[in-house]
């Protein structure tokens, strides 16, 4: 009993095919590229860490500087300042725009930093992760005290050449489109003056 | 009643502006919050702080907790009554079982056993969602006088959900007044325990009136399913 050559033939070629498919995507998929885990335990790892400093009972002003610290590791705040600066930001000068970073960080810091109140016997639970686009989507659910569950959903990309987070959206309220909104108007009040702003952005928050 | 119809659609068919805002009564709505906002900083917010000033666990947090409750249960029947309309029959049954459970073990509706203990939460809703459900569009930005942001499409659906309340049919006069007026007690003990947001929204920020109206429209479009696209920073 001999095998047709095509019997032998087909499991063959299915199975080099086979190997070059999982080369390609082997290929396709570079070791550090961000995927749904990495995202999921990006959000989860910077949610232990501001949790540890709600909890830790600390003045309020050392817990702003705590956050604003942990906002600059995990979260893109290059794309997300020059996102809320809109047009302007193509016209701003590298120191400028740099000041104005800055300054944007720290105002960030104080005024989220601000509720940690409300934030204090709660929890945030991760529930999971999607590709969106170009980037990844975290969802997570947020008890507070005497408030309905809130959903909480997170925007991580890779794009900057790091895991960042660039977006948090409660309950459909998106962070990076009201704060385009807070610094248009904080621009247009200094007649698009980009130093004056970031001065004012250091009282603010 | 047909041509206040028929305003209402041309204003609703109008095109969402470049941030998908349609906003073309602004120089109104605008005139309508500085007398909101003030209104807020003079009246409301102080009130707000006396019924909620008592600390977390005090009994004041918790007569304004049972008052909202007696105020939210009444008008549950109208909330059951709008998801039949949007042809959602599991939320109405739910929704008229939360009403029976509250207004007879809930001692009338002053305390929550369906939502603490039957796992009935109340699942809210009202004439405007009927009609995005229905498929008319949002219509145009609207700041109303102390109610706050709504749009026109929002607006008709007060109007209809006022009108077309069952309790009202049930209830006399006073007692129909005495609901609303635990609807609105409680409304002010939530501007107290949610002070930190309302405060930084409305006293805070450089244009108090731009971004009530973001945060508004957003969170009414995510409730509503009708949220737009993701904001991709990367691709712009």
């Amino acid at each position: 009993m001999t095998l047709m050559p095509n019997e032998i033939r087909q499991p063959d070629r299915r199975g080099f095919l086979g190997l070059v498919g999982a080369g390609l995507a082997l290929a396709a998929t570079p070791a550090w590229a961000l995927d749904t885990n990495e995202a999921r335990a990006l959000i989860q790892t910077s949610l232990d860490e501001v949790y540890a400093v709600i909890n830790s009972g600390q003045p309020p002003a050392q817990m702003y500087r705590a956050f604003e610290a942990i906002f600059a590791r995990y979260a893109d705040v290059e794309i997300i300042a020059r996102s809320a600066l809109g047009p302007a930001a193509r016209q701003a000068g590298a120191a400028e725009f740099a000041d104005y970073r800055q300054a944007f960080q720290g105002y960030i810091g104080r005024k989220y930093g601000k509720r940690f109140r409300e934030f204090i016997g709660s929890k945030i639970e991760v529930t999971g992760a999607r590709p969106v686009k170009s980037f990844y989507a975290v969802t997570s659910v947020a008890y507070l005290k005497g408030r309905s569950p809130m959903e909480v959903e997170w925007h991580v990309s890779d794009k900057s050449g790091k895991s960042r987070y660039f977006n948090i959206i409660i309950e459909g309220v998106n962070m990076l489109a009201s704060e385009r909104a807070e610094i248009g108007a904080m621009l247009a009040r200094r007649k698009g003056d980009l130093a004056a702003l970031a001065a004012d952005l250091r009282q603010a928050g | 009643m047909l041509l206040f119809v028929t305003a209402i659609l041309a204003a609703c068919s109008a095109d969402r502006g470049a941030e998908g805002i349609n906003d073309p009564y602004e120089p109104v709505n605008r005139k309508i919050h500085a007398f909101n906002r003030g209104l807020d900083a003079r009246v409301v917010k102080p009130l707000g702080a006396g019924m909620a000033g008592e600390g977390d666990d005090g009994l004041g947090s918790h007569a304004l907790e049972a008052v909202g409750n007696f105020g939210s249960n009444l008008a549950l029947p109208g909330k059951a009554a709008n998801h039949l309309l949007q042809g959602r029959p599991a939320p109405a049954v739910r929704t008229s079982f939360r009403f029976l459970v509250n207004s007879t073990l809930g001692l009338a509706g002053f305390l929550d056993p369906a939502g603490k203990d039957f796992a009935l939460p109340e699942e809210d809703t009202d004439f405007g969602e009927t009609l995005a459900v229905w498929g008319m569009g949002e219509g145009a930005y609207l700041e109303l006088p102390l109610i706050g942001p709504s749009t026109t499409r929002d607006a008709a659906g007060r109007v209809v959900d006022l009108v077309l309340d069952p309790m009202r049919g049930w209830l006399n006069r006073d007692q129909y007044l005495i609901g609303i007026g635990a609807r609105v007690a409680s409304k002010a003990g939530e501007r107290g325990r949610f002070g930190d947001s309302v405060d930084s929204i409305l006293h805070e920020s450089a244009d108090s009136y731009a971004q009530t109206r973001l945060i508004w429209l957003q969170h009414r479009r995510h409730e509503l399913g009708e949220e737009g696209e993701h904001i991709d920073p990367y691709a712009e």
